[in-house]
């Protein structure tokens, strides 16, 4: 029971057969004996979750539960959770307590879901293997010699050892999409403005986006549903009328009888996803998925998007540019790291921020600082924000041709731990295939479609155009009715004999 | 190379952020190696091409000018590193 999807153990709190103190007993138990190996929490809080959940149970037997009412989630640790430490994966925030929670974080304690606890990630989300966390690396479930991706790496490794059937996490440039795919579960990043960002600190305001962790597109549609929903506190969160974006999932017939459930489905593949430097077992996982979809009854177009090869060097002058604005205001004044020896204010603000940030914090720091610097900004800045708008146009002209766009989510799977520390440009290109959904702010997710010669997980990343995420969704939902990935768990769920516990 | 030492020295003092003799030369090729996959865009004719600041092109909202926020003071100020009589304290910037 312990190893089922969020939208089962809905349905069995539902039907009364567990109660959520049942189920998050458990879950603390399961935590308590598997994490210390991965080390996907940085904070477990089970006095407050054990209260969660006999609340949970109150409000059913009062008849006032939705469907998510006493599931147990965690949040990644760059979201705000009033009362409970936010560390942001970083020394500079080691010991700050959030005093309010975010807006996500809200809409799902109304929805009545149990807090379990904070994720490990990389420090303040910049990172792409959960290895610049201040709290140590996160370790992938399925072989801890390797990367679980990043950087929402403990949410992803959390949901893919079955330790919570939820989490949330935040994508800027693949952070719920690449460690779903390494960590072999499903993940969404919603259209930027569909999730507030009140209370998600901030690393690229115009890139940021909360978005979920779930075992299936199911999961990930019923979190969403009490995430999203527009929010006066961030002036880009938008004003739409609310969505249930489960609505697709309950129609038509079961692919099982016969039916072809995704006959009206064009599925356009760019080029540009499919060329060299992709390993080959992904791009023979990919082809298996697309044949699958062709089954189900899509049609596949090819699409060009001649200058998303672009988009990690537009990332990287925008989000680095972003960020030295926004982490700007840790100067050990109001909140956060204070050095214990300075000089005078200057010299309490740079030893403060120097002992306060890792190096890869700093390094992303100093490039923003310098493209925004007195002479450069045209050059770098405004450049890259032209050919933003170049990528933009390419996948608007794409949806032209079709409904959803199909490739790989990384370009390979899970890596060893240090086998890219030492290259940051390296490390920066496993952002490839993830980074365009950022800058163009349309929802994209990563699902299971296979694994590679040595057991790792494979990610399928559907990309929708603007406000699509109940058709992508639905798209993945029809892919996991006719396919069993997302049910294949690490064998530490064993719970005993297991390789590698 | 695009990044110099002193560029190094001099970004680190812009965003404020000590960094030694030691660090800056590892600092400093970490970031020309950064520069290089940024300095790609330079080959792109982006021309007459209106820069794209935001996913979505809506005009920021307004509210009505009154007063919204309450008196929360002693809950932020009590994460801050030092705090006297409400003041957040720093080094005297001032002789």
């Amino acid at each position: 029971m312990m190893t089922s999807s969020l939208a089962d153990l809905s349905r069995a709190l539902a039907e009364r057969r567990l109660s959520s103190v049942e189920l998050t007993q458990a879950v603390l138990e399961r935590i308590a004996r598997i994490n210390p190996t991965l080390n996907a929490f940085v904070t477990i809080d089970a006095e407050h979750a054990l209260a969660d959940a006999r609340a949970a149970d109150a409000r059913r037997a009062g008849g006032e539960a939705g469907p998510l009412n006493g599931i147990p989630i965690a949040h990644k640790d760059v979201l705000m959770t009033a009362g409970l430490r936010t560390t942001c994966g970083s020394r500079m925030l080691e010991n700050f307590v959030a005093p309010y929670d975010a807006h996500v974080v809200a809409g799902l304690k109304r929805a009545g879901t149990v807090l379990i606890g904070k994720t490990n990630m990389d420090e303040f989300a910049m990172g792409s293997s959960n290895e610049t966390s201040y709290f140590g690396t996160v370790k992938n479930p399925w072989n801890v010699a390797c990367v679980p991706g990043g950087s929402s790496g403990g949410s992803a490794a959390a949901v893919a050892a079955r330790l919570v059937p939820g989490a949330t996490g935040t994508d800027t440039g693949g952070s719920i999409r690449q460690p779903a795919a390494f960590s072999g579960i499903t993940g969404l990043k919603p259209t930027y403005g569909i999730c507030s960002r009140y209370g998600l600190i901030a690393f690229a305001s115009s890139l940021d986006q909360a978005g979920a962790f779930g075992q299936t597109a199911e999961d990930c549609a019923l979190l969403l549903n009490a995430m999203a929903g527009h929010d006066p506190r961030d002036s880009t969160s938008l004003d739409r009328p609310a969505e249930d974006y489960t609505r697709l999932l309950r129609a038509r017939g079961s692919p099982h009888d016969g039916a072809q459930p995704l006959a009206q489905l064009r599925i356009g593949l760019p080029n540009e996803y499919f060329g060299a430097g992709s390993d080959p077992d992904v791009a023979a996982a990919l082809d298996t998925a697309l044949a699958e979809f062709r089954r189900l009854g899509a049609k596949i177009v090819n699409v060009a998007l001649p200058n998303v090869n672009l988009s990690v060097p537009v990332y990287y002058v925008i989000a680095p540019a972003e960020a030295s604005s926004n982490l700007s205001r840790f100067d050990g004044v109001r909140y956060g790291h204070r050095a214990a020896k300075y000089d005078d204010l200057a010299d309490m603000y740079k030893k403060s921020r120097a002992e306060g940030f890792g190096a890869e914090v700093k390094r992303r720091i100093l490039v923003g600082t310098y493209v925004l610097s007195h002479g450069y900004y045209d050059a770098y800045y405004l450049k890259a924000q032209q050919v933003r708008r170049l990528i933009a146009d390419d996948f608007r002209r794409a949806y032209e041709k079709c409904d959803v766009i199909m490739g790989p989510t990384a370009p390979s799977t899970a890596f060893r731990f240090g086998a890219m520390t030492g290259d940051p440009v390296q490390m920066y290109l496993n952002d490839i295939f993830t980074t365009a959904a950022n800058l163009t702010g349309a929802p994209a997710m990563s699902i299971p479609c296979g694994f590679d010669r040595s057991g790792l997980p494979i990610g399928l990343q559907i990309q929708g155009d603007y406000f699509a995420e109940a058709q992508i969704l639905d798209v993945a939902h029809r892919y996991q009715q006719a396919t069993d990935w997302h049910q294949r768990s690490p064998a530490l769920n064993a719970g005993r004999g297991t390789r590698s516990l | 190379m695009t990044i110099s030492l002193d560029d190094v020295h001099r970004i680190a003092h812009l965003a404020r952020i000590e960094i030694d003799g030691a660090e800056a030369e590892e600092v400093r090729a970490k970031l020309d190696a950064i520069f290089g996959l940024i300095n790609e865009l330079n080959a792109i004719d982006t021309a007459g091409v209106v820069p794209m600041a935001h996913a979505q092109d809506v005009a920021l909202p307004l509210r009505e000018d009154r007063v919204t926020e309450t008196d929360r003071h002693r809950l932020y100020q009590g994460v801050a590193p030092a705090v006297e009589d409400g003041l957040y304290l720093v080094p005297k910037v001032i002789e």
